[in-house]
């Protein structure tokens, strides 16, 4: 019965139908305030019930797309709506539909003006997150991966920081400078395979010659989503304006975007390309991790080092995609799902002090471990998930993207290990300063204890960081037949796979 | 020849306007002075637009072609037809009240209006080099008259002079074209030249006629380097005007630019397609780049129609089925996005007086959320962000670029485009992200609602019924292509 259900469908579309109640809310501000909220939280968290649909549905021996739908939009001109998830598409299509609830408890207090508009926002955001990911079509694909823009724009420029128009622009107009060059591609692509069906374009030969150019179209587009050094700058800007819960979708959910595009595009429909520019790939992440850390190492705003500490990450996850290997791949997917938990935390940490002192610079914290214990605790735990710490999420993904560096090129693995240090250096620095030592300030002594609502933001992050942690079969086995499938495609198409040295 | 009543019947649509033209003016002179005329007048020319829309899309007649060939209504046409009376209708309806406001609310603007109207529509039929002047001058000289309608405002006069002598240039570039083709053809029918120019050693002389002419119908799109007039025009004029400008005769220019280079040079593609390719990258260029500068609404809303023109012409450098069929895709998203824009810059008032600079827009957001909101839809999809229609304008029109060879173009389309989002992101900044010091006028007519609520429905549900437009143009596209 369940099984003709439309279910990707309507995950999709059901934030936006929350959109709907939303516009009919009447009553004086303070009303609608408090309704909005309510239903945005409530939509959200619906959502994310009926997600879950998927994940009990999900046959993880079953190789290819489940839940498929397919549907006549555009004629015979190949263009058609069609929806399906594979194993690595669920599990972003669940971090999203888990994230969002939290994040639209995460700004309960925090957003106090133009509520009901912020929480259309967030729900457009959601429909635009889940329909990207489980889009099996290529223009369909590309009209929820721009559409992304229009509300996480207004979301930085109307609910964000000091600097926020400034923010904002360069969000929006790196994001799509990026982007246009892939849609040029893509019209490339569908001229030559004549459909923009994703699965079909998977299985087309596109000539060695044109691959280079269209691997460096698609490219452009997700280093800057992911981002890789060098054009990662508009990330530090993005995320120290937004709003909290901004910050917890930007770097829980859209950085995945990029490595996303990777997996999905540019690995199974270049594979010649992949190939030769891996090389290229692996120095830009290389970069990225000891650069970034570095910058990181040297910030005094803590939003914008756990946004540096975010490119470093993500330079782990590039590394892992183009190693070409099962290691490799599924660590980088590991990695993705895990820092997009742990990150996300991360932020809303940063948003539980700044909530309480306005100022998210590291020298005005100082002793919080003393009034806040059970916020350090937290804290603590999700620091150690950034850094690695066995027994998290974070140390799977790091351990396996290493595994499969290693067997990509020794000194690749070298390098990236060296991230490991810094990350560790940078995060236990902040932790240091911001929770030990004296209380600083009497605003610091005064602040207030954590609420109910703030636990029920963290504990569930904490929990699936942990059984990720230690029980990270239950991701991986998602992913193993999808993985497979991209690495059998990799050796058909003759590429000579690292793991084979 | 024998003439029959029935040969006529396929320019049912321009006779009832030109009709209802004529019966106009009588209602002018003898309906007497004052606003309830004007509104008479203003009503009547609704009505004969609707009738007009209602005999293009129900009357099929026999024969596509009238007067001796000289007309041809054919699937493109209709479909152009549809766009222009469209443009029309929404920019009479919502510029009633306006112009009230203004108080230049004469029964002549809806007049001329409907005589310019006649030239456009003339303008997608024509297939005669004869049938074209006439249609163009038809359809310029009422234009020429309403930009100058403030008589007591010294930059309207100019406006409206403006347009006129630049105008006269063009004519004048056109109509030597015209004469040079004429004379390499030896008839001035679209078939004679394309029969003329197929399989032949072209002259010099006949290029140059054909450059010519493509430059004179480029003023009137308004196509980068002969949009001078634009952004002055656009300006000067009463905003309802503007709205005018902005929206129904870029098309009958553009439908224009398509019957020429299809109907009459059809077969010598090569030939015009790096002049139009040439005007296209120019206008992308000065549109994106211009805009960026400017304080005033309507002069930034120029610059945008150009560089709209710079992208519809990169469709038809393409010089293939593909190609006509993107200029189509794209014109249709561009009509609903000028009608919804202008549907608001209409409304820009302060204490009465039209107030058109970029900052009055300050806060809009807060003060009148609706109106933020659908400037806002019209922005992203001026700016091509999907899932909004002037995306898939953007999409055809550059798909058939590519497969025409033409990366490099598209390349430089795209990347316009993110500049040109620059200035609309700075609309939406200063409505969303700033708080106003003075909030405009509130009182909203119900006309400017309407027209913004159905084209707001329009733009953010195209991708829904993309394909029934997709078989409309396509149908169109083959007529326009067909030979003869």
């Amino acid at each position: 019965m369940i099984d003709n259900w439309p279910v990707l469908s309507i995950i999709t579309f059901m934030p936006l139908a929350g959109v709907l109640f939303l516009l009919i809310i009447r009553g004086d501000d303070d009303t609608v305030a408090h309704n909005s909220r309510t239903v945005a939280l409530w939509v959200s968290a619906f959502t994310f019930l009926v997600s879950l649909v998927i994940l009990i549905g999900f046959d993880s021996a079953a190789s290819g797309y489940q839940f498929e739908e397919k549907r006549v939009w555009l004629g015979d001109t190949g263009i058609s709506y069609h929806m399906g998830v594979d194993g690595i598409s669920m599990p972003f299509v669940l971090l999203s539909t888990f994230l969002m609830p939290l994040a639209i408890l995460a700004s309960w207090r925090s957003i106090a003006n133009r509520v009901r508009e912020y929480m259309i926002a967030f729900l457009v955001l959601e429909t635009m997150m889940i329909g990207m990911f489980v889009s099996l079509d290529m223009l369909m694909f590309y009209l929820f991966f721009e559409a992304v823009l229009i509300p996480m724009f207004l979301i930085i420029g109307v609910w964000g920081g000091p600097r926020r128009v400034y923010a904002a622009f360069k969000f929006f107009l790196y994001t799509l400078l990026g982007s246009v060059l892939m849609l040029v591609c893509m019209l490339v692509m569908y001229i030559d395979a004549g459909s923009t069906n994703i699965p079909l374009l998977t299985s087309h030969e596109f000539a060695t010659g044109l691959q280079n150019w269209l691997f460096l179209g698609f490219f452009a587009s997700f280093a800057v989503k992911v981002p890789m050094w060098p054009v990662h700058t508009w990330l530090p800007d993005a995320h120290v304006e937004a709003p909290t819960a901004g910050s917890m979708i930007l770097a829980g959910v859209l950085l995945k975007m990029g490595g996303y595009g990777f997996l999905r595009f540019s690995l199974p429909m270049f594979p010649s390309a992949s190939e030769f520019f891996a090389p290229l790939i692996f120095v830009l992440s290389v970069v990225a991790v000891i650069y970034t850390s570095l910058v990181a190492l040297a910030q005094s705003d803590m939003k914008k080092m756990i946004a540096y500490s975010s490119v470093a990450h993500m330079g782990f996850v590039t590394i892992g995609i183009f190693s070409m290997n099962e290691q490799g791949i599924a660590g980088a997917m590991f990695q993705m799902i895990s820092h997009g938990l742990v990150s996300a935390a991360l932020f809303f940490c940063v948003g539980v002090v700044y909530d309480r002192l306005h100022t998210r610079e590291i020298s005005a914290y100082g002793g919080v471990t003393a009034v806040m214990p059970r916020y350090a605790v937290f804290f603590m735990f999700m620091m150690l998930a950034s850094v690695g710490l066995p027994g998290t999420s974070g140390f799977v993904g790091e351990m396996l993207v290493l595994v499969g560096a290693w067997q990509a090129n020794t000194w690749l693995a070298l390098f990236t290990a060296s991230g490991l240090v810094l990350g560790a250096t940078y995060m236990l620095w902040l932790y240091r300063r911001v929770m030990f030592g004296q209380v600083v300030s009497a605003e610091v002594q005064s602040m207030e204890r954590m609420q109910p609502r703030e636990y029920g933001i963290f504990l569930p992050l904490t929990i699936l960081v942990l059984f990720f942690g230690v029980y990270p079969m239950a991701l991986l086995d998602v992913m193993e037949l999808s993985i497979q499938f991209i690495l059998d495609d990799l050796k058909a198409s003759g590429v000579a796979l690292f793991a084979a040295r | 020849m024998v003439f029959e009543l029935a040969d006529m019947l396929p320019a049912l649509p321009e006779i009832i306007l030109a009709s209802f033209a004529l019966m106009l003016v009588l209602v002018a002179a003898y309906g007497g002075d004052g606003a309830a005329n004007a509104r008479r007048v203003a009503h009547l020319t609704l009505l004969g637009i609707v009738l007009a829309a209602f005999t293009v899309l129900s009357v099929s007649p026999a024969q596509e072609t009238a007067f001796g060939g000289m007309f041809r209504a054919d699937a493109f046409a209709h479909y152009m037809k549809i766009l222009v009376l469209m443009g029309s209708f929404a920019a009479v309806f919502m510029s009633i009240t306006p112009l009230e406001r203004d108080d230049i609310n004469k029964p002549e603007f809806s007049l001329l209006v409907m005589l310019s109207l006649v030239g456009m529509m003339l303008m997608i039929s024509a297939n005669d080099l004869m049938s074209l002047y006439m249609a163009v001058e038809l359809q310029s000289l009422p234009l020429y008259v309403v930009a100058a309608m403030r008589t007591n405002s010294l930059r309207s006069s100019e406006a409206g002079l403006k347009y006129f002598l630049l105008g006269a240039l063009s004519s004048g570039m056109l109509l030597y074209g015209a004469s040079l083709v004429y004379g390499f053809a030896g008839t001035t029918s679209f078939a004679g030249i394309a029969a003329a120019v197929a399989d032949t050693e072209l002259p010099v002389a006949f290029i140059i006629g054909m450059v010519f002419m493509i430059t004179g119908i480029a003023f009137k799109v308004s196509a980068a380097p002969f949009h001078m007039w634009t952004p002055d025009v656009y300006e000067g004029s009463p905003s309802p005007v503007t709205a005018l400008f902005a929206i129904a005769p870029k098309v009958a220019a553009i439908a224009l630019m398509l019957r020429l280079t299809y109907g009459a040079f059809g077969s010598i593609a090569v030939e015009w397609s790096q002049v139009i390719m040439a005007l296209s990258v120019a206008s992308m260029l000065v549109g994106a780049l211009g805009a960026i500068m400017q304080s005033d609404i309507k002069r930034m809303m120029a610059y945008s129609s150009i560089a709209h023109m710079g992208y519809a012409l990169a469709g038809l450098a393409a010089g293939s089925h593909d190609g006509v069929f993107g200029v189509m895709i794209y014109m249709t998203s561009y009509v609903f996005m000028g009608v919804g824009t202008f549907s608001i810059i209409l409304l820009m008032r302060r204490d009465g007086q039209s107030a058109t600079r970029i900052s009055d827009l300050r806060g809009l957001s807060k003060t009148q959320p609706l109106f933020a909101l659908g400037l806002m839809v019209m922005m992203f999809s001026m700016a091509g962000i999907p899932p909004l229609a002037g995306f898939f304008g953007k999409w055809y029109v550059f798909l058939a670029a590519v497969n025409a060879g033409l990366v490099p173009l598209a390349v430089i389309g795209v990347v316009m485009s993110v500049i040109g989002a620059f200035y609309y992101l700075r609309i939406i900044k200063i409505m969303y992200f700033e708080d106003s010091e003075a909030p405009l006028d509130a009182d909203v007519p119900l006309a400017n609602k309407l027209v913004l609520g159905v084209s707001m429905a329009v733009i953010m549900l195209f991708f829904a019924g993309l394909n029934s437009i997709i078989e409309a143009a396509d149908t169109a596209t083959v007529a326009l292509m067909a030979p003869f």
